[in-house]
């Protein structure tokens, strides 16, 4: 019971993880109906700005977490605009197409930058054991799950309460009538870029913590399973992705447990195949008639 | 058959066999090595793999995200089947086409089985749905490792595909496709592409259709994989990851979805384009990714779009040029 426990809360905090690159998935494919392939690799661009600027300087924790989280928005909104939006009127395919390029361009450019060997995590956060009754838990583990509350929570007051939150939603339900209500769809979209991908570099920052380890490749798994997140949520929907990120990250962490490693990712798979047959639009989802 | 596609048919015999004379001659001069055999080899598959894929992205219009996996069933069973047969005395020729015949029946069923659930679905979802089915098996490939041979690899596969045979078979393969798309069927097959409940209203089995294409395309992917598996005679379940999907995608890509012929000179390029840049090897897949980008900015189309190459189109295009010259000299 004790070990189921402790599982239980390892789920939490890599779910948290997923969640916070979720989001960004499932806010851009919310407004422009794209599966951003290259979200996974704006994550990894966080975790290599936190290493930087761990390394060349002395910034305290947090300092390090809002600067790579800025820097990795602006990485966002320039690959979306140079990449994505002369397309934004071509198939979806062709876009689809690219944002799979721009993920290969990314890791590539990281690969010849920082080479294939990963590089450590400074210890950004003092490790020790917190003793909660019988279960501990590291402080980073607690600190990864924190944060990524107090993002959601941000995000939730401004998507709901805000003006630019108001925009997103309007454009994401009706990209035309929203242009006529006066909603700047350009910056709109660029704004929803630029948060998903800080969120995306926060989740970087953390799983570049927790796995003590930063390399080219670290974005794909990750953002494959955040990408099945948003989906077993249902895509489009922000709660949906924390909800998703949660239940991929509980499923991960138990299955590893208890099961054959080598098996896990065949699970995290499984379960999106289950959802799409069963329900495609996610547990969230509702279901949309076809019209001619 | 009228005469004009005969005609046609014949040239394409003709030209054909003269690559694959040309080819053995400069292999016997001694021009072409074992290096660049070996490429000249990889093109044929990946052209095998493209193709494939072309009829269920291009033509069919399902946008798949799994077809290494496809290609994994195939290289396995293919690979599996030729090292039980290694020591039963048969000529290595007939070991192969049996292989292969094994390996697009299984590769075809896997087909089918995944196509019936993940068809219902369309657009991006259905990307998702084959990326995770590819993923998957993959990852139960790995896990077998009884037959297998798991994470270590599977060794000892009989290294039985030559140059002669993979030429045939890539050969054969488009035939078939060219065939099937320019047949009735592959009529309804492009019907759906283009609108798939227009297709339905005019009494299309838009199911049945889509299916078969997909098990044809699933069929031919796991042909590819055969052959790759009996070139490398070594085989990683790694390899059949999801980039090796995107990597055949980009060929369909560039190629133009919808154009065989810009599949097979697609997979020349982009076969050849990264050995020639090896010497820069470090920034080859920088370079490739860019272009990639930039190829679906500027003409998503790709090269061909939806047309196919043809001598026929050549000489036409050839005939109205001169004649339009003529009438300008005239006036």
């Amino acid at each position: 019971m004790v070990l189921f426990l402790q599982q239980l809360i390892n789920g939490l905090s890599v779910g948290s993880i997923y969640a916070l690159i979720a989001l960004g998935y499932t806010m851009v494919y919310g407004i422009i109906k794209l599966i951003n392939f290259a979200h996974g690799e704006i994550m990894m661009a966080g975790a290599y700005f936190a290493f930087l600027i761990a390394v060349s300087t002395n910034l305290p924790f947090v300092a390090v977490m809002l600067i790579s989280m800025v820097l990795a928005a602006v990485l966002g909104v320039v690959i979306e605009r140079v990449a994505y939006k002369p397309l934004r009127n071509a198939p979806r395919i062709s876009l689809l197409i690219t944002a799979i390029g721009m993920s290969l361009f990314l890791q590539n450019l990281a690969l010849v930058i920082f080479r294939a060997d990963p590089k450590i995590m400074p210890t950004l956060i003092a490790k020790h054991p917190i003793n909660i009754g019988p279960i501990q838990v590291g402080t980073v583990t607690l600190t990864t799950l924190v944060l990524s509350i107090i993002f959601m929570v941000i995000l939730d007051v401004f998507v709901k309460k805000t003006k630019p939150g108001k925009a997103m939603r309007a454009v994401s339900e009706d990209k035309d009538a929203a242009l006529l209500m006066g909603i700047n769809v350009d910056k709109t979209i660029s704004l929803t870029f630029a948060i998903g991908s800080a969120l995306g570099a926060l989740g970087g920052v953390l799983y570049g913590i927790t796995y003590t380890q930063v390399y080219p490749t670290m974005g794909i798994l990750p953002g494959l399973k955040a990408f099945i997140a948003a989906v077993l949520g249902g895509i489009g929907l922000i709660p949906g992705a924390v909800l998703g990120g949660f239940a991929v990250g509980m499923v991960e962490t138990i299955s590893k447990a208890y099961l054959p490693t080598q098996w896990t990712d065949a699970i995290v798979f499984g379960i999106l195949i289950v959802v799409l047959l069963i329900k495609p639009t996610g547990i969230l989802g509702k279901n949309e008639k076809e019209k001619v | 058959m009228n005469r004009k596609m005969l005609k046609n048919y014949i040239i394409n015999l003709i030209v054909v066999a003269l690559i694959y004379a040309g080819i053995k001659v400069l292999i016997s001069a001694g021009v072409i090595n074992r290096y660049y055999e070996g490429i000249i080899i990889f093109i044929m598959i990946n052209i095998i793999l493209a193709t494939s894929l072309n009829l269920a992205t291009g033509f069919l219009g399902q946008l798949t995200l799994g077809h290494a996996g496809f290609m994994a069933a195939g290289a396995y069973v293919s690979a599996i089947t030729a090292i039980a047969l290694k020591n039963s005395g048969m000529p290595n020729l007939l070991i192969l086409i049996i292989s292969l015949i094994a390996a697009a029946i299984v590769s075809a069923l896997v087909g089918i089985a995944i196509g019936i659930p993940a068809l219902r679905l369309r657009g991006d979802y259905l990307a998702i749905i084959t990326l995770g089915f590819g993923e998957m098996i993959r990852v139960i490939i790995n896990n077998l490792r009884g037959l297998t041979g798991g994470a270590q690899g599977l060794t000892g596969i009989p290294r039985i595909a030559t140059f002669d045979n993979v030429f045939w078979v890539t050969a054969l393969v488009i035939l078939v496709l060219y065939r099937l798309t320019h047949s009735r069927q592959g009529r309804a097959i492009v019907s759906i592409r283009e609108d798939e409940i227009a297709a339905e209203a005019v009494g299309v089995k838009t199911t049945y259709f889509k299916v078969l294409g997909f098990a044809i395309a699933a069929g031919f992917a796991g042909v590819g994989g055969g052959l790759y598996a009996h070139y490398l005679a070594f085989l990683d379940p790694k390899i059949f990851g999801f980039m090796r999907s995107v990597e055949i995608l980009v060929i369909v890509v560039l190629g133009g979805m919808g154009s065989l012929t810009g599949s097979i000179f697609a997979a020349i390029i982009l076969t050849i384009l990264p050995e020639a840049l090896r010497s820069f090897s470090d920034y080859r897949m920088l370079l490739y990714s860019f272009a990639l980008v930039l190829m679906m900015i500027f003409r998503p189309i790709g090269m061909f779009g939806t047309k196919e190459f043809s001598w026929q189109g050549i000489y036409d295009r050839y005939k109205m040029l001169r004649d339009a010259v003529k009438r300008r000299e005239k006036a």
